[in-house]
């Protein structure tokens, strides 16, 4: 049977695959639930420094089982009140990765000071969320500005720093050059793509917020480019964000560059259930091709990277 | 996806709570519920009080900012429908007690009704704030069920809560299940009314939602997602939950408690 199990920034992993951000997030249970569901660890809802209720409703609108464009809008309970939900997951077992947003570097450092206090193995920065005024791409769209939040967090805590990436930018892998330049362990890639849906009885935006971010199946070829840009351009491991919802899409992004994957929409088109058919195909998919391991295959389709 | 419908009927059930009609394809078993847009303003999971056919129906009460908005809603105005969406009421048990409280009984008459229809007996034990609010009490009586009542005020029924008549009637006739919709403290006290006669308790559950797709948290419970998982739980499965009758989480994701 081959060997799913990674280390990533210095955080061994069970398996490759994540929960991502934004999903089952919220609740503590949720959290220890999907880690009991065989994810390989958890990523918090990205938590800000106080409570957010998000948008109005709607939020999502979905395209049958291609994808779902959303605008939540970054709805949290607020760093205060956060802790005892991490508690929570970790009395389960799970590896949990506090995922975090500001609205600049001091913010920033100063929620991952607090969540690196709750016990977490690891920070995401969301760097990338696509529609939150003031966050998110707003902060993490310019080289500079990403190393420069980088470089505040990773001196406010020992944490190994995962920067999670917008590809709503001309070239996302300068992105995450600039936080391995700031001091990252890992890039997260991609976030949803900047999106819009239209309701043409009602000549108006679907969702209440107009603009959102689009996931799920229909942008994995955009992740997977991603992916691979910022495998050539950088040291530090990546993970693969976008469209995972089978073993084969997995292994894509591994042979990509990947050497870990968040999987989120398809919590939703396939339920939690998802991580344990995750987890199996992926080693039987390994086993059939004859790799030992998730660690031989990482980046092997880039010309040049043989098979060990 | 959504459906823009345009409302066909809007109903005055109490002076708090509307029945809006429209017409919607998809079908849907009795207790599952849609997300209603109300352009402009929000999108709210509303059960459905009329599942039958391509003509369906919710009933709303005025509560928050939008809940209100859906009453200013007029026959030709345009709404969004998505769903149905979560579990439905098993509708085996040949006898059964319905216990609503306040506009519980939107989610409950649809059930009862189709209960009926499969042969079985129905006893409703319906309570309001007072006479004038009491949801669906003559569609309950329509049906051929034995209804009693209870309002806060003593204006119609037993003056009280609803559960002292849920236990007399549990007393008076042997039952093969309990179905409830109401506040939680009331449906805690349904589950330990019939308890000691070991009558299994159905209850219908309401957490905020935004996705209803069981994916974004909002309407989590202890381990379960009340769209996808529910809106309708075995009392078993609710009882062991520290959330249960005591808080829900807001739109932010905070635990508030409930009022007392």
């Amino acid at each position: 049977m081959s060997d799913l199990s990674v280390r990533l920034a210095g955080v061994p992993l069970r398996n490759p695959f994540l929960l991502a951000s934004g999903i089952w997030g919220e609740s503590g249970d949720s959290l220890a639930g999907a880690w009991r569901a065989g994810a390989g660890g958890v990523v918090t809802k990205s938590i800000g420094s106080a409570p957010r209720p998000g948008y109005p409703n709607p939020t999502i609108e979905t395209y049958g089982q291609w994808g779902m464009l959303n605008a939540m809008g970054l709805p949290n309970p607020g760093i205060d009140e956060y802790p005892p939900e991490i508690a929570t997951a970790r009395a389960a077992g799970a590896t949990v990765i506090g995922s975090i947003f500001g609205g600049d570097a001091e913010e920033f450092a100063r929620l991952a000071g607090r969540m690196a206090s709750t016990g977490v193995d690891a920070l995401e920065l969301n760097l990338s969320c696509p529609h939150a005024e003031g966050y998110g791409t707003e902060v993490g769209g310019e080289p500079a500005d990403v190393e420069a939040i980088v470089r505040a967090v990773t001196r406010a805590t020992a944490l190994p720093v995962i920067a999670k990436i917008t590809p709503n930018s001309a070239d996302p892998a300068a992105l995450a050059v600039a936080a391995e330049r700031g001091g990252a362990k890992a890039v997260s890639a991609i976030n949803t793509l900047r999106a819009l849906a239209i309701d043409t009885t009602l000549h108006r935006p679907v969702l209440a917020h107009g603009l959102g971010g689009l996931s799920g199946a229909a942008i994995k070829p955009v992740g997977l480019a991603c992916v691979w840009q910022i495998y050539e351009r950088v040291s530090i491991p990546v993970i693969g964000i976008g469209g995972i919802a089978t073993a084969e899409d997995a292994l894509e992004y591994v042979m990509a560059g990947a050497r870990a994957v968040e999987v989120g929409t398809a919590v939703a088109f396939r339920g939690i259930g998802v991580f344990g058919e995750l987890v199996r195909g992926l080693a039987a998919r390994l086993d059939a091709l004859g790799y030992p391991s998730i660690e031989s295959v990482v980046g092997i389709a880039h010309p040049g990277r043989t098979r060990p | 996806m959504r459906t823009v419908v345009a409302v066909t009927e809007r109903v005055e059930e109490t002076p708090s709570t509307v029945t809006l009609r429209f017409p919607y394809g998809p079908p849907a078993r009795p207790g599952q519920f849609v997300m209603l847009w109300i352009p402009g303003d929000d999108e709210l999971p509303m059960s459905l009080s009329y599942v039958g056919g391509s003509d369906k129906g919710v009933t709303v009460k005025a509560m928050g900012a939008t809940s209100r908005h859906v009453l200013d809603v007029e026959p030709g105005d345009p709404i969004g429908i998505r769903g149905p969406y979560g579990n439905a009421f098993d509708l085996a048990p040949a006898r059964v007690l319905v216990v609503a409280g306040g506009s519980g009984a939107a989610v409950l008459a649809p059930a009862a009704e189709a209960a009926r229809a499969r042969g079985a007996t129905v006893a409703v034990a319906l309570g309001a704030t007072e006479a004038p609010e009491l949801l669906f009490r003559g569609r309950f009586e329509a049906m051929g069920a034995r209804v009693e009542l209870s309002t806060d005020d003593g204006s119609a029924g037993a003056k009280g809560f609803v559960t002292p008549v849920a236990e007399r009637m549990l007393a008076e006739e042997p039952f093969d299940a309990v179905w409830t919709c109401g506040p939680e403290i009331m449906m805690r006290k349904v589950i330990e009314a019939a308890a000691p006669r070991g009558v299994p308790v159905v209850c219908s559950v309401e957490r905020h939602m935004k996705c209803a797709l069981g994916m974004c948290d909002a309407c989590a419970l202890g381990p379960y997602h009340v769209c996808v998982d529910g809106p309708v739980f075995p009392a078993e499965r609710l009882t062991p939950l520290a959330e249960f009758g005591e808080a829900h989480r807001d739109s932010s994701g905070r635990r508030v408690r409930f009022g007392r």
